[in-house]
């Protein structure tokens, strides 16, 4: 049903221009709804068909304010007049019943949509009608929000960036992302929907580029002073030149990202220029996302086993150290509390494993849904993880 | 800057320092010195014409519903300035910070406005505005001489002022937050806002919170207890039915609100670990904590417009409510939906599809009952005969410029469209399309169409026209482009841009808001104007728009006791169904009336909690100490006062009756 | 759709819009169903508390854990002290009831020494812990558990407070209407706090010691 949509969306896409006043838009890049990404298409057009859906209903809704405004206004003395009649049960089931409709409808799409378009999916396509191959696997990139820039780490390519970004156009991207120090919001309008990067945590996000070009990418949540400037360049290759690009990274100036050059990079500056590390430590973004760059600091994932174990008891209580450097002191513009630099001291430096084996979720057939019972039309069979109601697909399709 | 500020504290003076003072920025110190001179002059003149022991007599200790509800326009009013400054002023940096240039803010100076803009308009715009127009409406609507615990409003309003005056502090000592409106942390937490500009904002939200819920629990009983006899709840007006709702949501949300801010001052202030990133902390808590609050609370915003719109329209359209009882369960719905929809404001935190759409549907459905509300206003004015008056206009504005906002929000709670839109200046467009839409055209709606009840004279209607056509027109022009710009990709919060083909959308919005400006300004040239003009303005009737609802029933202004004999109620629009059966009031036969007294315990402890705040925030341990316990004790002290009422003489109440008698009979004669 | 009621009608039998007769709100009518309402929303503080330990207590940070920590028998003679305290406010109402100053003078002050032992019992188990350096800034799970056992706390001395308040007003005027309500007001709150209390002992204490 979705893709379906997504069929007749050049047509679609039309409709709420004309609706908009398009003089004035057309050509003032709308990259929400215009993206060169698969991903952000489908969420572009969805904008767009709920929008045309709501349309509906909210079109008569003022056209009759306008009408009834102008027909009952005092000096209309045609106009019948009923001061004591409020009240039809037909007409209150009709107003009732008129935007349930609209919801119902609106609810089986986002029900739909949602799924399919999930963040933490692996893509299934790259682009309509374009299934992905059982053998391609996804570009893998880290993301790490810093004070104010974007790191970017390919642990395949073994390289890594700041405020640059670039991937092969129609290649899947699996982004990990995570923060060092407070909550933004990893967003590249062009080619897919925004995933928050949160320190401590890992959030994922998936998508592909369908044109190449240079677009822009910045964080979507206000992280403090230097948040403004905190942009950099997504580039989409072509194969050929994303490996250049990956050679040319390779020969990059600053060496090395290993943790104490990541302890250097993450004090806070702005309007950083793009930077390229030559190599990169291995398993450096899970010490990120575990917090545990510093040396001798626990790592969360272990503290956390430790907490599901009950903790460590009452001679847990004196491991307690605090930061040796100051990170943070030239983020805040003054002094801060003694209690904001502790951290918990490593019991033993285990090594630090990869999470990026997590699971993901299982890709979504992306082929339309058409009703119950009827076959798919195209798209080779897959397993579907999305099971839609036959009833609730009935209303849409 | 601030980066001046001392390290250590002060055994006296705590954080406190002449650096505090941000006397670097010349457009604070300009305000400053407006601020000092004008408030000379205000002082100045009050002395001159000796008002200082009338508005302590009359106007600060009152325990009069009318008044409170008054001030606490009043205290919108002011605040409503300040944020729309601040709002003028990112406008123009936006629309000047391109190719290179970094406008003419800073970001220390930026952040502070957009975060306070936030704040004031919520906390101490929206808030008080509301607020004051259920107080001086909900008694008279249901024909009460006063709220069921008078005292406690006076408190609640001084609370809510003391924590406007903190916030206004914080423009001239020291800094107000940069952290947005709703200070994410770690973001405000010690580490990441080590000074005082967080803690203002927690002090003046916490004070504000105390007035804010105590004034909630005080309108509940209220309508629950002192309606007229015969009132059942479905005879009551729709106003006071969603104001009752948006007390209860104030009732069951604020206490959340409260709850989360201690614990950030806990993380602040003594180094717990609830918000922090490390040692177990979890940041997302709050940000769900504060969402649970957050969400109900944009109920609590709209409920009683929603209220002023259904009166409007039953009154100028001539005719009863559409649809009263799908009025009232709508708006029943609505209070319990806006508990379950909160995660929507932060889909892109990684959930899982399944509770995003559980999320997303959940918000959707809310506008089913909000639509049938919207046709019920429509079906009202079908077959009615509508004068186009003032209140009437906005009530057009509002229907024609809300479904936008409407449907902009639900589109907002399509996760996947949520996904390219979140935070970014699209969601602000919608905000702002209902916020003002809704909640501004709403109050202008009210203040036009209660103006003559509160001061027994109308409002200009030249300059209220200007001032409703600059809104209309201005606020298109401001928003649109703000819509546009979202769709482009273009986030909230940016001080400076790189792309230069935004510019043009951002200067269209810099001259939207330069209208929304003179809309502003010809609402007070209406106010001045109308204070002028009183005399030729003046209606006698006490029902200058051929009124429906209870508060019509008496005079203009209504004397402190509001009705001589409460009314017995039969209808639904109680002074409509009187006025129809030549109901005629009684002009004899007054007895004494109990009245509750007027006291000065509530501006008191208020100003000892401002104080307690204000030590707070500065480190001043000594100080907060000592106003903490002049509090209790203060409070402690009330309670030995037994003798809280007295009662109005039959003679006094003779005398303005007789007045009013003759005044009724003047303006038939005329 | 206007239909008169039947009562209220004027000696003529038309509907008696304004009744001469005053419609009596008697002083201090609502102020127990206020009350209530503001126990229900101090209520909600403690849910979000409650909801901050649910979330939070798994949380020890490498450090200590409930049953390194807490002494169960302690906290049954604490439980203990605060449940008698409502058993002693039931007795002072019986008094109340039969008009007896002195009777509720006395049970409420037997009340005010059971809070004032179960304060004392808290403050001393922080104390341990604090000495222990079990402090709230070491883990979410003490943050949590110090704050919300803390703001417990923090009402049970406000209640204290009220009530020798309440004391001496009754000393002064008596078992006046107005005294009689603040009595029954204070009651609400008592019971109130032993209520959140079982919920502190059960999900902090019991379910903390027994995992």
């Amino acid at each position: 049903m979705l893709s379906q949509l997504s069929k007749t969306h050049a047509r679609l896409r039309l409709l709420p221009l004309v609706a908009a006043s398009l003089p004035l838009l057309s050509g003032c890049g709308l990259v929400v709804l215009e993206p060169a990404g698969d991903v952000a298409q489908q969420q572009g057009d969805l904008i767009v068909l709920s929008t045309m859906l709501m349309l509906l209903v909210i079109v008569p809704v003022m056209l009759l304010t306008i009408y009834f405004a102008w027909r009952y206004r005092q000096k209309n003395k045609q106009a019948t007049y009923k001061p004591d009649w409020d009240h039809s049960t037909q007409l209150e089931l009709v107003i009732w019943a008129a935007p349930l409709l609209i919801i119902i409808c609106l609810g089986a799409v986002t029900w739909v949509s949602t799924h399919l378009l999930d963040p933490y999916r692996p893509l299934a396509r790259t682009a309509p009608g374009q299934p992905v191959a059982e053998d391609v696997k996804p570009l893998e990139v880290n993301v790490v929000a810093l004070d104010w820039k974007w790191l970017f780490i390919y642990p395949e390519q073994g390289v890594a960036t700041v405020n640059e970004f670039a991937a092969p156009v129609d290649r899947p991207i699996r982004f990990r992302i995570s923060a060092s120090s407070v909550m933004n919001s990893f967003y590249i309008p062009a080619l897919a929907g925004q995933v928050y990067a949160m320190p401590g945590m890992e959030t994922k996000l998936h998508g592909v580029f369908n044109k190449t070009g240079e677009f822009e990418g910045f964080s979507a949540n206000y992280s403090g002073a230097g948040f403004s400037n905190m942009r950099f360049a997504a580039k989409s290759l072509s194969a050929a030149d994303f490996d250049q690009w990956v050679a040319k990274v390779k020969g990059g100036q600053e060496g090395t990202l290993d943790r104490m050059a990541y302890l250097k990079l993450e004090t806070p500056s702005e309007k950083e220029p793009a930077r390229h590390f030559a190599s990169v430590e291995p398993n450096i973004f899970d010490a990120i996302v575990n917090m545990c760059v510093e040396p001798g600091k626990m790592c969360a994932h272990d503290m956390m086993s430790i907490d599901a174990k009950g903790g460590a008891g009452i001679a847990g209580i004196q491991n307690v150290r605090e930061v040796t450097y100051d990170k943070l002191a030239a983020r805040g513009t003054g002094d801060f509390a003694r209690w904001s630099v502790r951290y918990v001291a490593a019991l033993c430096s285990s090594p630090l494993m990869s999470t990026n084996a997590g699971p993901d979720a299982t890709p979504v057939n992306p082929a339309p849904l058409s009703g119950a019972g009827l076959p798919r039309p195209d798209a080779a069979p897959q397993k579907t993880a999305l099971a839609v109601p036959a009833a609730v697909t009935g209303t849409i399709s | 800057m601030a980066s001046t500020l001392p390290t250590e504290t002060h055994p006296i003076l705590g954080k406190l320092s002449m650096s505090a003072f941000p006397l670097h920025e010349p457009i604070v110190v300009a305000t400053f010195v407006a601020v000092v001179l004008g408030g000379l002059g205000v002082v100045a003149l009050l002395t001159k014409f000796k008002l200082w022991g009338y508005l302590w007599k009359e106007w600060f200790t009152t325990v009069d519903h009318k008044r409170i509800g008054i001030m606490y326009m009043i205290l919108g009013l002011i605040m409503f300035l300040r944020g729309f400054a601040d709002a003028i002023m990112m406008r123009i940096q936006q629309a000047i910070a391109f190719n290179g240039s970094e406008g003419y803010l800073n970001a220390h100076h930026y952040d502070q406005i957009f975060t306070a803009h936030g704040v004031i308009m919520i906390f101490f715009v929206a808030m008080p505005f509301i607020t004051g127009l259920m107080n001086y409406l909900v008694p008279l609507q249901i024909g009460a001489r006063d709220v069921s615990f008078p005292f406690l409003n006076n408190f609640s309003f001084w609370m809510t002022t003391a924590g406007a005056v903190l916030v206004m502090i914080s423009l001239f000592v020291g800094e107000f937050a940069q952290t947005g409106w709703l200070a994410y942390p770690p973001l405000s937490g010690s580490t990441y806002s080590p000074n005082v500009g967080v803690d203002y904002y927690i002090w003046a939200l916490q004070i504000a919170g105390v007035g804010t819920t105590l004034s909630g629990i005080n309108l509940i009983v209220t309508i629950l207890k002192l309606r007229a006899p015969g009132m059942g709840l479905m005879k009551m007006p729709v106003f006071t039915w969603t104001s009752l709702c948006a007390n209860v949501l104030i009732v069951a949300s604020f206490p959340v609100l409260t709850a989360v801010l201690a614990l950030l001052t806990l993380d602040r202030y003594v180094g717990t670990n609830f918000f922090t990133n490390d040692l177990g902390g979890s940041p997302m808590m709050y940000i769900n904590l504060i969402w649970i609050w957050g969400h109900p609370e944009v109920y609590i915003l709209i409920l009683p417009l929603f209220g002023v719109f259904s009166e409007v329209a039953s009154t100028f359209s001539g005719k009863r409510l559409f649809g009263y009882t799908s009025m009232v369960y709508a708006t029943i719905c609505i209070t319990i939906l806006s508990y379950l929809v909160w995660l929507h404001h932060f889909f892109t935190m990684g959930s899982g599809a399944s509770v995003n759409s559980f999320f997303g549907i959940a918000t959707m459905v809310i506008s089913i009952p909000t639509g049938a509300k919207l046709f019920n206003w429509l079906f009202t004015m079908y077959r009615g005969r509508i004068r186009y008056e003032l209140p009437m206009m906005w009530t057009i504005a509002f229907m024609l410029t809300f479904v936008i906002g409407g449907m902009t929000g639900v589109l907002l709670a399509v996760p996947p469209a949520d996904f390219v839109l979140h935070n970014s200046l699209f969601l602000i467009a919608h905000f702002h399309n209902v916020i003002i839409g809704g909640v501004l055209f709403g109050l202008f709606a009210a203040i036009n169409f209660w103006w003559p009840k509160a001061f027994g004279y109308k409002l200009d209607v030249f300059w209220g026209k200007i001032s409703f056509w600059c809104w209309v027109v201005g606020f298109w022009m401001a928003f649109m482009p703000l819509y546009i710009l979202g769709l482009m990709g273009v986030t909230r919060r940016m001080r400076v841009f790189d792309d230069p083909s935004l510019q043009i959308w951002f200067v269209v919005a810099g001259i939207g808001a330069a209208i929304l400006a003179v809309g502003v300004a010809a609402m007070l040239v209406q106010f001045a104007v109308s204070i002028w003009r009183r005399k030729e303005l003046r209606d006698e009737t006490g029902d200058p728009w051929n009124g429906r609802t209870l508060e019509w029933a008496t005079s203009s202004p209504p004397p402190d006791y509001n009705f001589a004999f409460t009314p017995n109620i039969r209808d639904l629009d109680a002074w409509h169904d009187m006025k129809q059966s030549g109901a005629q009031r009684h002009t004899s036969g007054f007895k004494d009336i109990h009245m509750p007294s007027n006291t000065g315990t509530g501006i008191i402890l208020s100003g000892l909690c401002l104080v307690m705040g204000f030590a707070l925030i500065w480190h001043i341990w000594w100080l907060a100490a000592g106003s903490f316990a002049a509090v209790i004790a203060g409070a402690i002290y009330h309670t030995f006062n037994y003798k809280r009422d007295f009662y109005i003489s039959a003679t006094t109440v003779t005398e303005t009756e007789d007045a009013r008698t003759r005044q009724l009979a003047d303006a038939a004669g005329a | 759709m206007t239909t008169v009621t039947a009562d209220h009608k004027a000696g003529d039998g038309t509907f008696d819009f304004y009744p001469t007769e005053e419609h009596h709100h008697p002083e201090g009518h609502s102020t127990m169903l206020g009350f209530w309402i503001y126990l229900m929303s101090d209520c909600l503080i403690f849910a979000i508390l409650f909801a901050c330990y649910a979330v939070l207590g798994g949380n020890y940070a490498a450090g200590p854990a409930p049953k390194d920590l807490f002494d169960l028998n302690l906290i049954a003679i604490n439980t203990a002290m605060l449940l008698f305290s409502s058993i002693t406010y039931g007795f002072a109402l019986l008094q109340m009831q039969k008009g007896s100053v002195k009777g509720t003078q006395l049970w409420l002050a037997i009340t005010g020494l059971f809070g004032l032992a179960f304060l004392a019992i808290e403050i001393y188990e922080f104390q341990h812990l604090i000495h222990l350096g079990a402090t709230p800034q070491r883990s979410a799970f003490l943050s949590a558990f110090f704050t919300l056992v803390g703001t417990h706390g923090l009402h049970v001395t406000f209640g204290l407070i009220w009530l020798v308040t309440l004391l001496v007003q009754l000393n002064k005027h008596g078992l006046v209407a107005a005294n009689k309500r603040r009595v029954m007001c204070l009651s609400m709150f008592w019971h109130f706090l032993d209520v959140i209390w079982i919920g502190v002992f059960t999900v902090v204490y019991l379910m903390g010691v027994l995992q």
